[in-house]
């Protein structure tokens, strides 16, 4: 690995998914239109607009209630909301069009709340399950060290993979439900509150893990979170969900400055304060 | 997703010097099948390999090639990966090496040990079902001194529950198997001539046996698992350890209000079982073996004596605390997984269902043998 060839080729420009759009091109990964969501007489979503762009780490954030898993839940086609358009990988994700959709499932990977791993696999089979799915022609070896391998990446020792969901604590959860979604190397990855219930310690560093596997397999990462901790260490960019919209997006500097009762109050209370002065700190 | 412009992996001897190997294509994940084949037809004494020409690298690609590495005896550094990849291949190299050892063992000693265990964990249910029935009973006994903890609401809800609304089922399933009795037991009566024999045939065997078995089998099914079912999903939310922090306990709170309901519905659903086995042999008589109601109804009041009755309703209070008994038990027995309160579920259903069965024939011989 010593020698660097400067062959290039546009596929490998810098270092991005294979199959993310390249960051020249302007092209976002994933795009909201005009969403709205309801609940009966609720409307969670009225006009929601959003663009995530390729190779950066989104978080999303606004109070509890305002849509956030909703929004997740729509762009997965987990929920089909009642108006909008949603486009994933220059896909659509509302279509009824069963190979579209696959090949959006195939290349998007999701962490849930709770990891929830199948109760009744063990990890190393909660991994196995998605590349049996779609890569059933695999060897039982590879497949096997593959999985090895993914939750190793999430960082679990190795003989977690024989161990049941139920074996594990809250932390080694989230490790194992990370490591099956990024079974299939899919280039964008969902983030449902990862750090939620984890210590600090345990936060920072599943914080750091994030980061790491971003920049090792170019993943994008949309993350729905309330650490605020996680905001500044790890995301580009910051969405705020509020009114029933994203009312602003951007890096979270300026974020931090934007005009907006909540804004103003989740950035400058007393939690924001000491988790910019930790930021500031360490940088 | 369907990818026009990816190219298969590929392995070329680079053509200057014979040992340098050049590849190029996509090592991904879609092309596992083919990585194999060719890595498996790489030609030998390689020490170099030049992967800066792959277009499309991802875990599955770098792995293959740490095998191939492993196998062909490599040191991992013979590779040359293009300058966008090195993040992966260092991430994943980092991590790709120890292994876990394989648990389950097989062979006629882990059999037997299997076996042991098996019986080992049959004898601790057992005990653990007295036990049980002992403690429940203690904290019975208990809320007569202390009236405040008994929970009227939850045992009035579980009696509706368990008892109202298994009447509907419980009323049909006896209604059709006395017609059905009635039937069969008039075509070989006929051939003695004793066919209003039918009557005392229906009423003894359901009084005594069929309303109050049909009832605690019905029960056993409907009852038990759904109080296993409840009860185990409490445990695996941790609602049931929540109970014991708040001071409450949860055999007052979620077993004796089941097991009151059941001890004062199943004597009044056998009773109703009862009555609907009469029925269905006295609709059968009326009107396929020519014994009119009211002959039936005669001949019944003539021939049957109370103690069937007794016998089939002393029954029932012992059937409702087993049922009981095992669908808490198994409940508070559940362990975490969601495939846990499934096999507790079955196991309660089958436990159940045979013990009733078993005490069902205890009970005959011993009534025989006492002569009532």
């Amino acid at each position: 690995m010593s020698r660097m060839s400067n062959a290039t080729s546009k596929a490998m420009s810098d270092g991005m998914h294979p199959l993310c759009p390249s960051r020249e091109s302007g092209q976002p990964i994933v795009s909201v239109r005009g969403l709205v969501n309801r609940f009966g007489e609720q409307v969670v979503h009225d006009g929601l607009d959003l663009d995530v762009r390729p190779g950066e780490i989104i978080g999303i954030v606004g109070g509890s209630g305002t849509g956030k898993s909703v929004l997740m839940r729509a762009i997965l086609g987990l929920r089909e909301p009642q108006a909008g358009q949603i486009d994933v990988l220059g896909l659509n994700a509302l279509t009824d069009d069963a190979t579209q959709r696959r090949a959006i499932e195939r290349n998007t990977g999701v962490l849930f709340q709770d990891g929830a791993l199948f109760s009744s696999l063990t990890v190393g089979e909660n991994v196995q399950v998605p590349l049996k799915e779609y890569h059933g022609d695999l060897p039982d070896s590879l497949r096997y060290e593959l999985a090895l391998l993914k939750v190793k990446l999430a960082g679990l020792p190795a003989d977690a993979l024989n161990k049941l969901p139920s074996q594990l604590s809250g932390g080694m959860r989230k490790r194992a439900g990370l490591a099956r979604a990024l079974a299939l190397d899919p280039p964008l990855l969902f983030l449902d509150e990862p750090t939620a219930g984890l210590d600090p310690i345990g936060a920072a560093a599943f914080d750091r893990l994030i980061r790491t596997l971003q920049q090792a397999l170019g993943l994008t990462v949309f993350l729905i979170t309330h650490d605020l901790d996680t905001l500044y260490a790890i995301c580009d960019r910051v969405a705020v969900i509020a009114d029933r919209k994203i009312v602003v997006c951007a890096p979270i500097q300026e974020v931090e400055r934007f005009d907006h009762p909540w804004v103003h109050e989740y950035f400058h209370g007393p939690r924001a304060r000491a988790a910019r002065t930790t930021r500031e700190a360490a940088s | 997703m369907t990818d026009t412009t990816a190219h298969p992996p590929q392995i070329d001897a680079d053509d200057a010097s014979p040992s340098r190997l050049r590849l190029s294509g996509s090592w991904t994940l879609d092309y596992a099948g083919q990585i194999g084949t060719a890595l498996g037809g790489a030609p030998g004494g390689v020490d170099a390999i030049d992967a800066t020409g792959v277009e499309r690298l991802d875990s599955v690609g770098v792995l293959q090639l740490l095998r191939f590495a492993r196998r062909a005896d490599l040191e991992f550094d013979v590779f040359t990966f293009h300058e966008s990849h090195q993040a992966l291949v260092s991430a994943i190299e980092d991590v790709a090496d120890d292994r876990p050892r394989k648990k389950r063992e097989y062979g006629v000693s882990a059999a037997l040990e299997r076996l042991g265990r098996a019986v080992h964990n049959n004898w601790r249910e057992a005990m653990a079902l007295v036990g049980f029935l002992g403690e429940t009973q203690i904290k019975l006994l208990r809320m007569f001194k202390e009236p405040g903890r008994f929970r009227p609401t939850a045992t009035v809800h579980h009696m509706e529950q368990v008892g109202l609304d298994a009447v509907p089922l419980v009323a049909l399933l006896c209604f059709l198997v006395g017609a059905v009795v009635a039937f069969l037991g008039a075509n070989i009566l006929r051939d003695f001539g004793a066919q209003i024999f039918v009557v005392e045939l229906v009423s003894i065997s359901f009084l005594r046996e069929f309303g109050v078995l049909l009832t605690a089998i019905v029960l056993a099914g409907r009852t038990a698992s759904a109080f296993t079912a409840q009860i185990g999903a409490m445990v695996s939310r941790e609602e049931v350890d929540a109970i014991r922090t708040l001071g409450m306990d949860p055999i007052d709170l979620l077993v004796i209000p089941r097991m009151l309901a059941l001890l004062v519905m199943l004597p009044m659903l056998t009773f109703i079982a009862m009555i609907f086995g009469l029925l269905g042999g006295l609709t059968v008589g009326a009107y396929s073996l020519d014994i009119p109601p009211q002959q039936y109804l005669a001949r019944m009041h003539e021939t049957m004596e109370l103690r069937h009755f007794l016998v089939g309703l002393a029954k029932a209070p012992v059937f409702a605390l087993l049922i009981s008994l095992i669908g808490c038990l198994e409940g508070l027995q559940v362990e975490g997984t969601a495939q846990s309160v499934g096999e507790r579920t079955t196991s309660s259903v089958v436990q159940s269902i045979s013990m009733v069965i078993i005490l069902d024939a205890f009970f005959a011989i011993w009534f025989m043998e006492m002569g009532v």
